[in-house]
């Protein structure tokens, strides 16, 4: 992995401009590396969320971005200060370097339109020169991609599974081979295995295509499996930042400690509270 | 299109129980309208004429409840309604078709207009939600519950008494006839403009709040937030995400007022004076011309039905859904 920054988050704050004021995020900084996963853990209401959707300047009234900036270094080597884009080239910014796969697959496609014309709807805003084979052909091929299937062009949202919902929005995600994934809870409405599946496959194209992720959810021990940097967010700041490996060993801040013991491990007492069998070898890989 | 059979099979139900219940509404009545006609009209008739016209109400034999049941599908299919005691007997039939027209073309044409434009400026205010568009809501409520008749008043004082823009009623001059001439549709367009602005404003207070909180709704929709996330244009956000399921809900509304075309309006075309369906109800009720109110409600019935249809086609096509669901 090169140590070349994709991604500057500076002094960044949004507050939600209601009485009174909520101080969502709260002067957050951090760097991602080209091709990493950082995960970004934190309880419900600790502010990862709006801060995923502060850096793609998806925030709505009453938040608010008060202070800080998010500059995405470019493959071309050019500097973008994401808050300094007008509104057109905002909208040429979103997906085609940065995408994100929501919380709550069940209502992020459109139920009316085909899940075909939803991804064709990508490519004819940010690649308007392309044929109309050119991209259908384009999106059958993202739809096996995450096994979904090319036959399932015309089905509509309502026709596919919850699972099968989030692989067509991971597809749409990657259409344009974007340098930057966010992921805001992508599985957490799943069962195990379906969110095993994912992950799996969310590493597999990572691997193919080395773009790097932000992956937001309040699992932290699937998140010391998966992600290379760990932050752990808590009313709105970031008290903590590091690998893995250095969270699940030897973390600093109390309240990572408090939240890894709030996950029973491998070898807990026998009426402690019982995980899933399916997550707990999880912790004791990712600390091997 | 198992469900397409569903449907029509339902329609084909509503349609013989809306007409039987045409056919018996008559029959439960006291005393037979043929009677009432004649004592009004004792003097101008002789015993001869009274006979043949009990003849031809059928009045003279004694078939039995089923077989006149049977008879009146069979002139139901033929196309004959019977014949109207207070237009000089001219057939039901001809009555109506020369009101239809006038109704159909004006009320539905308001009607149509008057969804357009308020579920597009609806769906408008609802995208620009919290902006000086808002100010739009109070006026789109006030006109909603102002009654039409009032306004139709208030118009005819304003733009007709007043100002003389434009006639107060009827539906084309005094002393021409209908006819295909330029002159003849002005006359038209000219008589229409009244009634027709009358009943868009009235109703478009409706269609927009109704679009405007169904955009509000949707517009908090996962889906449209990762079409701005896609970076898709505002245009598109708006018109393919957000008011494309917006519309859904207004559809049925829509079905339902055009169901009521026909029939909804007579006040209107009392203000008016206009030669519609409306009219023609009031003057059959006031003359007690039995086979002529049959014949308009039959007309209505089937307006409504046919309406539903139209909805029903519309919301199988619009959304995939209702296709599944149902089938």
């Amino acid at each position: 992995m090169t140590s070349e920054t994709l991604l500057t988050v500076d002094d960044f704050s949004v507050v939600y401009d209601v009485d009174p004021p909520v101080e969502a995020v709260r002067h957050v900084s951090l760097a991602l590396q080209r091709g990493e996963i950082l995960g970004l853990a934190g309880e419900s209401g600790c502010g990862k969320t709006t801060l995923a959707y502060g850096i793609q300047r998806l925030l709505k009234p009453p938040a608010v971005i008060t202070s800080g900036r998010a500059v995405f270094h470019d493959e071309s080597g050019e500097d973008i200060d994401i808050n300094a884009l007008d509104a057109d080239a905002m909208r040429a910014f979103r997906w085609d370097k940065v995408s994100m796969v929501f919380q709550g697959a069940m209502n992020a496609l459109n139920p009316v339109a085909s899940i075909g014309r939803q991804l064709e709807d990508v490519f004819l805003t940010h690649r308007p020169s392309m044929g109309r084979a050119e991209r259908r052909e384009e999106c059958a091929g993202l739809l096996d991609l995450v096994g979904v299937g090319r036959e399932r062009m015309r089905s509509y949202p309502h026709e596919l599974s919850g699972g099968m919902r989030q692989r067509v929005m991971i597809a749409m995600a990657m259409a344009l081979r974007p340098q930057l994934m966010i992921m805001d809870e992508p599985t957490t409405a799943l069962d195990v295995l379906v969110q095993r599946e994912i992950l799996e496959q969310i590493s597999d194209l990572r691997s193919k295509l080395g773009f790097s992720v932000i992956f937001i959810t309040h699992d932290l021990p699937l998140l010391l499996e998966i992600s290379d940097r760990i932050a752990v967010m808590k009313d709105g700041v970031i008290v903590e930042l590091a690998s893995a490996l250095d969270i699940y060993s030897d973390a600093q801040h109390e309240y990572t400690r408090r939240l890894l013991s709030s996950f029973p491990s491998l070898t807990g007492e026998r009426g402690d509270f019982i995980r899933g069998s399916e997550s707990t070898p999880t912790t004791t890989e990712a600390a091997l | 299109m198992r469900f397409l059979l569903r449907r029509l099979a339902f329609y084909a139900f509503t349609a013989w129980a809306a007409i039987t219940i045409n056919f018996f509404l008559p029959r439960m009545m006291k005393g037979d309208p043929i009677t009432a006609y004649l004592q009004k009209h004792q003097s101008e008739f002789n015993p001869e004429a009274i006979d043949s016209l009990r003849t031809l109400f059928g009045l003279d034999s004694d078939a039995s409840l089923l077989q006149q049941y049977l008879d009146y599908w069979r002139l139901l299919f033929s196309g004959d309604l019977g014949r109207s005691f207070s237009k000089g007997l001219a057939p039901v039939t001809e009555v109506i078709a020369s009101a239809l027209p006038w109704t159909l073309g004006l009320v539905g044409v308001a009607t149509i207009l008057s969804f357009l434009i308020g579920t597009g400026v609806g769906a408008f205010i609802g995208w620009r939600r919290g902006s000086r568009a808002d100010y739009v809501v109070p006026f789109a409520t006030f006109f909603s519950t102002v009654p039409y008749f009032w306004m139709g008043l208030i118009v005819i004082a304003i733009f007709s008494t007043r100002l003389g823009w434009f006639p107060a009623s009827h539906a084309y001059d005094k002393g021409s006839s209908p006819e295909w001439s330029w002159d003849f549709i002005g006359q038209v367009i000219a008589h229409g403009t009244l009634p027709a602005l009358t009943i868009v404003f009235a109703s478009l207070g409706g269609w927009v709040l109704g679009m405007r909180n169904m955009m509000i709704t949707v517009l908090d929709e996962d889906y449209v937030t990762v079409a701005e996330a896609k970076g898709l244009a505002p245009q598109r956000v708006m018109t393919r995400y957000a008011a494309r399921n917006a519309v859904l809900p207004q559809l049925s509304s829509f079905a339902l007022a055009l169901g009521f075309i026909v029939g909804g309006t007579l006040v209107m075309e009392l203000v008016f004076s206009y030669p519609g369906v409306g009219k023609l109800l009031l003057d059959a009720t006031n003359a007690k011309d039995w086979p002529l109110m049959q014949g308009l409600f039959l007309v209505i019935t089937l307006a409504v039905l046919v309406a539903n249809i139209l909805a029903d086609i519309a919301h199988a096509m619009l959304d995939p859904r209702t296709r599944m669901m149902e089938s």
